[in-house]
């Protein structure tokens, strides 16, 4: 039983980590109906310029805001560079494009501070903490990472109650009634696209501090569509939520039902688990029904 | 004033639905076709062969199967690098478990294995569609490769998971030298060209093109969804398990099947977009441009005067690739093959376009 505890909260852990991925792609998907696939990349560009500043003597706090800027100026240059010329393109043409940006900015962000492996240390710690007379063995650091995420969440969702979040949700129902009421497309794309720069930030020095900042990173993007697949692509919650199960359900299934196949199945896991929900509930756990049928 | 249609004339049906109905398209075409057979193998050196033209001859085979897949029918995969690795893992058992099929027989069973694998992915197509489908996809380049690994049989049980390719023979010619194995390759890539050629301008691929332009429409005109989608996926892998084949036998020697991962998928998806959605040319064109950015940039680069190192040049590429991307999606959806495309018109006007 403790076993499997352990087991549980720590898939749990690394599902918060694919939730913190996640809830950048909902925030993009969300308000401009694009299916940012750059957002993996995102994380490790702001992880690799927040590392950098690090390394050049900046202190943290100044790092932080420096790299918030970088993000932001990020968000700037997409808007300008390819999301206002791809605008009425259906979807998937959006979608090649975020791959196409995605390519771009990993690129980018090694040439300019290489791509070996660098280790985050922004003081937070990372002794084990042991519940239940020394049963379950927990890293104090996915705790924080746990909290850094609610955090997160909670910040989202009362943003999503002021007059920016409340323009936001207008884009993302319906861009024309959204714009003939006054609100303006590409000041919005540029906010939405800033904020989903912050939480790769967030994203990225948790998970530098955790594994180091590396080029691999990137791969993260694609845990995230299962997760988005489970939680829905229109609900903050269900990023955390479907982050959690993927994160769960796939150490667990390695834990139990790995042996029976000879190991790995963790690679591939979340995407059948995805696949078999698509087949069942398109919307997610939490989504609304906006998906097309055929 | 070379190159003009004015006073031909078409008298038949058959004449009208030639693929190339004018002389000189035909003439350049045949010309094209000489230069590759006979021409290419008196210029071109064994490093040319086996770095740019036979890896690009089977990469454009699988980005057309690709390009049949989301060009035509307008299904996004990401999983074109799994399917590589049926054909490639099928074809290998069949040529070293049954030593003496033919080879082309080999090629024929083993992308008919691929097109059966293509379809068992390709029914959630028949609800989901666009991105959700790119996630269906990805499970199944996730899920093929680790099964090839984990099941000994498939790669007889060889510890390191290494499969190598037997003597390459057909009909008493053994396949040795690179220039044999380009006119092998060349062969078999340019009969399937042109079966896809004359499958998307007839019946199925305007099948495909209609579900692609409009699945509502073209389901009350009387298409139905399910045989038109899966009949995509179907051809579609079987054009991507036949480039698998023809990858590892011709191109790799020797590989493991770990190696036909989602790096492939995302190479032959950039084929398509910048060679042109929805072109059989256009596969070649991306498939040929995409194989040439690394080499330009390696090899290119020094030569004026620009020395990267290693990692440099592979983020550049990266970066290349990207910004690529982009360019031609928000300036040329149609890629390269609609540039070729325009220089033809301006050609026909040429030199007096008023």
């Amino acid at each position: 039983m403790a076993f499997f505890l352990e087991v549980l909260i720590g898939g749990l852990m690394a599902g918060v980590m694919y939730s913190l991925v996640a809830l950048g792609f909902v925030l993009i998907f969300k308000a401009s109906g694009v299916f940012n696939f750059a957002q993996g990349a995102m994380v490790l560009f702001a992880g690799l310029f927040f590392v950098g500043f690090i390394g050049l003597g900046v202190p943290i706090w100044l790092s932080v805001i420096l790299t918030l800027v970088v993000m932001v100026l990020l968000a700037i240059a997409i808007e300008w560079l390819v999301l206002r010329h791809l605008v009425n393109q259906p979807d998937i043409i959006l979608f090649m494009a975020t791959i196409g940006v995605s390519f771009f900015i990993d690129g980018f962000g090694q040439s300019i501070w290489g791509s070996g492996v660098s280790q985050i240390d922004i003081g937070i710690p990372t002794d084990p903490i042991l519940l239940l007379d020394g049963e379950i063995l927990l890293q104090s650091f996915d705790l924080w990472a746990a909290v850094v995420a609610g955090a997160l969440l909670i910040a989202l969702v009362l943003f999503q109650k002021t007059r920016i979040g409340r323009a936001l949700r207008a884009v993302a129902d319906d861009h024309q009634a959204a714009q003939s009421v006054g609100i303006p497309l590409n000041v919005i794309w540029i906010i939405v696209w800033s904020i989903a720069g912050m939480v790769a930030l967030v994203a990225g020095v948790m998970w530098g501090s955790k594994l180091g900042m590396q080029p691999a990173i990137v791969g993260l993007a694609l845990k995230a569509l299962p997760v988005l697949i489970l939680g829905g692509f229109t609900s903050v919650p269900g990023a955390i939520v479907g982050g959690l199960i993927v994160g769960a359900g796939e150490k667990l299934a390695e834990v139990y039902i790995g042996p029976f196949f000879g190991g790995g199945i963790e690679n591939w896991f979340a995407y059948v688990l995805a696949l078999a929900f698509l087949l069942i509930r398109p919307q997610g756990l939490f989504g609304e029904r906006i998906i097309e049928r055929v | 004033m070379l190159y003009r249609e004015s006073g031909q004339f078409k008298t038949s049906y058959s004449a009208d639905q030639a693929i190339f109905t004018i002389p000189q398209d035909r003439v350049l075409f045949l010309l094209l076709m000489l230069a590759a057979f006979v021409g290419v193998p008196f210029v071109a050196t064994d490093y040319l062969y086996t770095a740019l033209i036979i890896p690009s001859l089977c990469m454009a085979l699988a980005a057309l199967g690709l390009n049949i897949l989301t060009g035509y029918c307008g299904q996004v995969s990401l999983g074109t690098g799994a399917f590589m690795g049926v054909g490639a893992v099928a074809a290998w058992n069949l040529a070293f478990r049954i030593p003496e099929l033919n080879l082309l027989v080999v090629f024929i069973i083993a992308g008919l294995i691929a097109a059966a694998v293509g379809v068992i992915f390709g029914l959630p197509s028949l609800r989901i569609k666009g991105f959700y489908l790119a996630v269906a996809t990805l499970a199944a380049q996730f899920f093929l490769p680790w099964l090839f690994v984990k099941v000994g049989w498939f790669t007889n049980y060889n510890a390191s998971g290494v499969i190598t390719v037997p003597r390459l023979e057909l009909f008493g010619w053994t396949i040795d030298q690179p220039v044999e194995k380009y006119l092998f390759t060349l062969g078999i890539v340019s009969l399937l060209a042109l079966a896809a050629k004359n499958m998307v301008r007839s019946n199925p691929g305007r099948q495909w093109m209609a579900i692609r332009d409009m699945d509502i429409a073209a389901e009350i005109i009387g298409i139905r969804p399910v045989i038109a989608k899966l009949s995509a996926f179907a051809v579609s892998s079987f054009y991507i398990g036949v480039a698998g084949a023809l990858y590892l036998f011709v191109y790799l020697g020797s590989a493991e099947p770990d190696g036909f991962n989602i790096n492939l998928s995302f190479q032959a998806l950039f084929m398509i977009i910048i060679g042109g959605l929805g072109s059989i040319m256009g596969s070649f064109l991306g498939a040929f441009f995409i194989l040439l950015v690394p080499i330009f940039l390696t090899r290119g680069l020094p030569l004026i005067g620009l020395d990267l190192s290693t990692a440099a040049i592979a983020h550049t590429e990266l970066m290349v690739f990207g910004a690529l991307i982009v360019f031609f999606l928000i300036v040329e959806p149609h890629g390269l093959a609609r540039l070729w495309q325009l220089a033809k018109e301006k050609l026909r006007t040429w030199p007096f376009p008023y």
